[in-house]
C-alpha cells in the first residue's frame, strides 16, 4: 500500500494522486515524498541559500495540498506540479525582491531616529569620550567634577564629603569645565 | 522549525478526500448558463425583449451585440481555464478578438452617428447613467464568479484570472445594458463604456489577489 507503481521507470505519481483525492493517506505521503526531493532540485535553482529553498518546497507542498482538487486523473501530473511550483517559487522570489528593495540592513551607526533612546550608541560613545576627558583633569578638579555633576551632590554634600570648602568646590568645578571643554575640543579637532 | 518531513506527515494526517472539479469549459458554461437564464427572465418580465428584437434588424447593432456578449463569454470561459495550474495561458487572449470587434462596431456606430446627427453625435447622452449601470451589475456578477472560482486554483495566477473575469463580467454587464440603452451610442456613450470596463477590469484586479489569499490561508 503506498508504494509508487513505476510505470516505464517513471513513479506513478498521477495514480498516487488520484488515490490522494480519494483520501488515501499512504498514498498521498508516498506522492509527497516522492516529489520533494524532485521539487527540492528545482527550488535550488532560483535559491542560492539551502534554508531558502527548502522553505520554498515546504511552501510548494502545502500549495499542493491546498490546490489538489484541482488535478484532473485524465491529464498528466508533472505539468500540474511544474505549474504549481514554478508560480510558488516566482511569487516567493517577488516577495523577497521587494523586500530586499525596500530594507536595509541597520547597523548602529544608522539609529539616528528622534526619540533619545534610539540614540544610545551614540551618547554611549559621547559618555566614553567624556570618562576619558574627565579622567585627564588634575585631581582636585576631577574630584568636583564626579561629586558635584556625577553624583549630583549638592555644594553642602560635597563640601562634607571631601573636606573641602564650598569656595574651594566652585573654583575647582568652573575651572575643570574649562579644561574639559579644551580637551573635548582639542579631541574634536583631531577627529 | 518544521523539517519537510515532518509537514508531509502531517498533511498526509489532515488529508481529507476532495471532489475533484468538473472540466473547465463545463463549468463556465454551468456558470453562464445560470446568468442567462437570470438575465432572460428579468429582461422578459421588463418587457425589453420586442425593442430588442427590432434593433437587432440592424446588422450594426446585431454585430456590436453578439461581439459584446461573445466577449463576456470568452472573458468568463478564460478566467475558468487560467484557474487550473497546468492550463495554458494563452487562453488570456481568448477575449481579445470579440473585444476588438465590440470596439470596431461601437466605433463605426458612433462614426454613423456623427454622420447622420452632426455635432449632436458628440452629445453627452445617458452615458453617466450607463457607467453606473455597467459597473454597479459586475458587482453581483464579480461575486458570482469569485464563488465559482474559489475552488479552483485561481491565487497562482490572481492577475490574469482577474483580468479576463473582469473583462468577461463587464462585457456581460454591458451587453444587459444594451436592453434598457435603446440608442445607438455616440462617442462618449463609448468613452463611458470603456471607461466602465476599465474600471471593473482595475477593481477585480487590485480586489482579487487580496480575496484569493485570505481564501488560500483558509485552506
Amino acid at each position: 500500500m503506498g508504494e509508487a507503481k513505476p510505470v516505464g521507470g517513471e513513479p506513478d505519481w498521477a495514480g498516487l494522486m488520484a488515490r490522494a483525492q480519494g483520501g488515501d493517506a499512504a498514498a498521498y505521503r508516498a506522492l509527497l515524498a516522492g516529489v520533494a526531493p524532485y521539487l527540492r532540485k528545482m527550488a535550488a535553482r532560483y535559491h542560492r541559500e539551502r534554508q531558502d529553498a527548502e522553505d520554498a518546497v515546504q511552501d510548494i507542498l502545502l500549495t499542493i495540498h491546498a490546490v489538489r482538487q484541482t488535478y484532473d486523473p485524465q491529464r498528466p501530473f508533472k505539468p500540474w506540479l511544474v505549474a504549481v511550483a514554478k508560480r510558488r517559487i516566482a511569487d516567493r522570489l517577488r516577495v523577497q525582491m521587494r523586500r530586499r528593495f525596500r530594507e536595509t540592513i541597520l547597523t548602529p551607526e544608522h539609529e539616528t531616529f528622534a526619540a533619545p533612546e534610539t540614540n544610545l550608541y551614540r551618547e554611549e560613545s559621547d559618555g566614553r569620550e567624556l570618562r576619558e576627558a574627565i579622567a585627564q583633569l588634575p585631581e582636585g578638579q576631577r574630584r568636583a567634577v564626579v561629586l558635584l555633576k556625577l553624583e549630583e551632590k549638592s555644594l553642602k554634600e560635597a563640601s562634607a564629603a571631601s573636606g573641602l570648602s564650598v569656595a574651594t568646590l566652585k573654583v575647582s568645578t568652573h575651572r575643570a569645565m574649562k579644561s574639559l571643554r579644551k580637551i573635548l575640543e582639542k579631541k574634536a579637532g583631531t577627529l | 522549525m518544521t523539517t519537510t518531513s515532518d509537514l508531509i506527515a502531517s498533511l498526509a494526517a489532515d488529508l481529507r478526500p476532495v471532489q475533484r472539479l468538473r472540466p473547465p469549459f463545463a463549468r463556465a458554461c454551468l456558470w453562464l448558463g445560470g446568468l442567462f437564464l437570470g438575465v432572460a427572465l428579468v429582461t422578459w418580465a421588463t418587457g425589453a425583449w420586442p425593442l430588442m428584437a427590432a434593433r437587432l434588424a440592424d446588422t450594426r447593432f446585431a454585430v456590436e451585440m453578439l461581439a459584446t456578449v461573445l466577449t463576456g463569454i470568452a472573458g468568463v470561459i478564460a478566467a475558468f481555464f487560467l484557474s487550473l495550474p497546468d492550463r495554458s495561458r494563452f487562453w488570456f487572449i481568448l477575449p481579445a478578438p470579440p473585444l476588438v470587434l465590440w470596439l470596431a462596431s461601437s466605433g463605426y456606430g458612433c462614426y454613423r452617428n456623427w454622420l447622420s446627427a452632426g455635432a449632436d453625435g458628440w452629445q453627452l447622452g445617458r452615458s453617466s447613467d450607463c457607467l453606473v449601470f455597467i459597473v454597479s451589475l459586475s458587482i453581483p456578477l464579480a461575486v458570482a464568479l469569485y464563488f465559482a472560482l474559489r475552488r479552483m486554483a485561481a491565487m497562482l495566477d490572481p492577475l490574469r484570472v482577474m483580468a479576463a473575469g473582469g473583462l468577461g463580467v463587464a462585457g456581460l454587464a454591458a451587453a444587459t445594458l444594451q436592453f434598457y440603452h435603446p440608442f445607438d451610442v455616440t462617442v462618449v456613450d463609448l468613452a463611458f463604456h470603456v471607461v466602465a470596463v476599465l474600471i471593473v477590469v482595475a477593481a477585480m484586479m487590485m480586489a482579487g489577489p487580496a480575496v484569493l489569499a485570505r481564501k488560500r490561508s483558509d485552506a
